[in-house]
């Protein structure tokens, strides 16, 4: 292992030159996790598994980690991962699928216990029928928990993504959990090119000092909490204090996104902003939306993209803005329920422009043609179609 | 200048700040009804509340009571310093963040769990949170400004608050010192006549006597008290 030298934040993450490699996502999210001076992480291997946590695990025996171990399965990685964190570590786990729902109680409530940690999902199909294979229904679990929710569409931005998630998350006036997603095979197991800041620098330690709420201390909540509540007592007082805790929780969750202007360059990209259509569109499908529109382009077809990174805190006013004058929205999606086209549903006045198609699933990959269609049909252009098996 | 967060009662369920669009200030301005001002026009506002508003009170948190650290100290001394300037201030401490049952005593401290009962016992009209730790100290604030009428300032160690009507950030001993030079400024533009001194004692809690103290007078805080070297703790929680 190389020495590290710690260097400041808005160094590390802005300004420090950065050296090009072509790795897998999970080797970027490991990568990312070398230069973050995080103390332990804790994972179960469930499967499916990437082998991101596995690769965490090499980074403690090349001293990069404090400690590291197996948890006796998701609910105690995600429970410990809150002890470790109340006590002034700074950690990380990762998961999938099942795992990420067998470790939701635990999850959902670090946010309210004010748990500064940063998780991976690297999503899975969630059972049944079992599978091992992509698919990002999982999201939709953790868009309601007062997490911040980010949504990686190549191993760029998951180094990127989880490198500034570490900061953002331990903001004073942030502090909350952070999830940093992207779709299990597609980006964990595929090679990309990734510029990533020298492996010699690390981000500053955690002060668990500087926190809105005093660490170390079980006698008073949020710890305190789990066995003296005032929210279970049933009167006026224990329902307000939970109502302006939950409060709390989403007023941090909104700060965050100056910290995302900061660090992510902005919640959202766009390309072509006078486009008449858009593709909207995050993770993995952004990609395949990136590919969609640059055909369309080459027909000289005004079609634009709309990538959103973060999804909690979702860029309601940055979406409306980049929406107001498309005649349709495509939206595709790696599920079935479509949790982001409903999102940017709830969000612009002409909800119906959107257009929640294509959607694959259960592993199906989502073939550039299938957004040309839906391009094709949007602009009234008529195609032959083509028999493809 | 737009005010979008002042005094309450705002209601059953009060609207945080930050849904209304309050964002935290830069370092260098202040938060004044949730617009971002320089910090003198803020500590003006805020010293304007507490010469004349009713029974104003400063709330001292953890990182002030407690003696961390050199710097707690020193802020726990310039609290006393702005405190001896305010007529007829008083000082209700928030000593820690445990809810208490069956429930607080309002004139002896206040807490986060339900700081409206200490504001309304007392008819606080003005009052300044200072060394709270965020997160309570924003708990605090909102249930305030759900059911009362009182005036909130936010003297903050970090970046602000923004459901405070007054919030001033990166405070320390050195900048709660200037607010109480502003105090005094303002009280004698508004020709106020008073001879700083400490605030009265707070008439709820017992009088120490330090010579016979034992671990039993200290109650419920009993468990903060590090055993001594050498002592056995035979009997825990």
């Amino acid at each position: 292992m190389p020495e590290q030298k710690v260097v400041e934040t808005d160094y590390l993450l802005l300004e420090a030159p950065r050296e090009k490699k072509f790795i897998t996502g999970s080797q970027a999210m490991a990568e990312a996790v070398k230069r973050a001076n995080a103390d332990i992480a804790i994972a179960y291997p469930i499967t499916p598994q990437s082998e991101t946590m596995h690769l965490v695990g090499d980074l403690w025996a090349q001293g990069y980690l404090k400690d590291y171990y197996r948890a006796e399965e998701e609910y105690g990685a995600m429970s410990a991962i809150a002890g470790a964190v109340r006590g002034g570590a700074r950690a990380f786990t990762a998961t999938s699928g099942p795992g990420l729902l067998r470790g939701l109680e635990a999850i959902a409530s670090w946010p309210g216990h004010r748990i500064p940690a940063v998780l991976g999902v690297l999503t899975r199909v969630v059972n049944a029928p079992l599978s091992i294979q992509p698919d990002n229904v999982e999201i939709s679990y953790l868009l309601n928990c007062g997490m911040v929710v980010l949504h990686a569409e190549n191993q760029q931005d998951v180094f990127d993504f989880t490198l500034a998630s570490f900061a953002i998350s331990e903001m004073v006036d942030v502090y909350l959990p952070i999830a940093v997603c992207t779709e299990g095979f597609f980006v964990t197991h595929a090679k990309g090119y990734v510029n990533m800041t020298p492996e010699d620098m690390k981000l500053p330690p955690r002060d668990p000092y500087k926190a809105p709420v005093p660490p170390t201390d079980c006698e008073i909540p949020p710890a305190r909490i789990q066995r003296d509540a005032p929210v279970q007592k049933s009167n006026f007082m224990s329902y307000l204090i939970h109502q302006v805790w939950q409060q709390e929780v989403w007023s941090s969750n909104m700060r965050a996104m100056k910290y995302i202007y900061k660090y992510l360059n902005g919640p959202i990209e766009v390309i072509n902003p006078d486009a008449e259509v858009f593709v909207a569109a995050s993770g993995c499908a952004a990609a395949q939306a990136r590919e969609a529109v640059r055909y369309a382009q080459m027909e000289g077809l005004n079609v634009g993209l709309l990538k959103i990174k973060s999804i909690v805190p979702f860029p309601s006013k940055e979406v409306r803005e980049t929406l107001k004058n498309a005649k349709a929205i495509i939206v595709p999606e790696h599920n079935i329920v479509g949790w982001l086209a409903k999102e940017i549903k709830a969000n612009i006045p002409n909800s119906d422009n959107v257009i929640g198609r294509p959607r694959v699933y259960g592993g199906m990959t989502l073939p550039v043609e299938l957004i040309m269609d839906e391009i094709y049909a949007a602009l009234g252009i008529k195609k032959d179609k083509t028999v493809l098996v | 200048m737009a005010k979008i967060i002042t005094p309450g009662p705002s209601g059953y369920v009060p609207t945080p700040a930050v849904f209304e669009g309050v964002q935290i200030t830069p370092p260098g301005k202040a938060l004044l009804y949730g617009e971002w001002v320089d910090e003198e026009t803020a500590m003006r506002e805020a010293a304007l509340a507490m010469l004349t508003r009713k029974n104003p009170t400063i709330f001292p948190g953890p990182l002030v009571l407690w003696g961390y650290n050199a710097s707690a100290i020193e802020k726990a001394q310039a609290v006393l310093e702005l405190a001896k300037e305010i007529p007829n201030c008083r000082i209700i401490p928030m000593p820690d963040y445990r809810p208490k049952y069956p429930k607080i005593d309002p004139e002896a401290e206040i807490n986060p769990n339900h700081p409206n009962l200490t504001i309304l016992h007392n008819k606080i009209e003005a009052c300044i949170f200072v060394g709270v730790h965020c997160h309570y100290a924003n708990l605090s604030l909102r249930m305030i400004r759900a059911g009362t009428n009182c005036f909130t300032i936010a003297l903050c160690a970090e970046m602000g608050h923004e459901d405070a009507m007054v919030s001033i950030r990166d405070v320390h001993a050195e900048k709660i010192l200037e607010f109480r030079d502003v105090v005094v400024k303002v009280r004698e533009e508004l020709g106020i006549k008073w001879e700083p001194k400490l605030p009265p004692e707070n008439p709820s809690l017992p009088k120490e006597h330090f010579e016979t103290l034992n671990i039993a007078d200290y109650g419920d805080y009993a468990y903060l008290l590090h055993p001594r070297k050498g002592e056995t703790v035979e009997e825990t929680e």
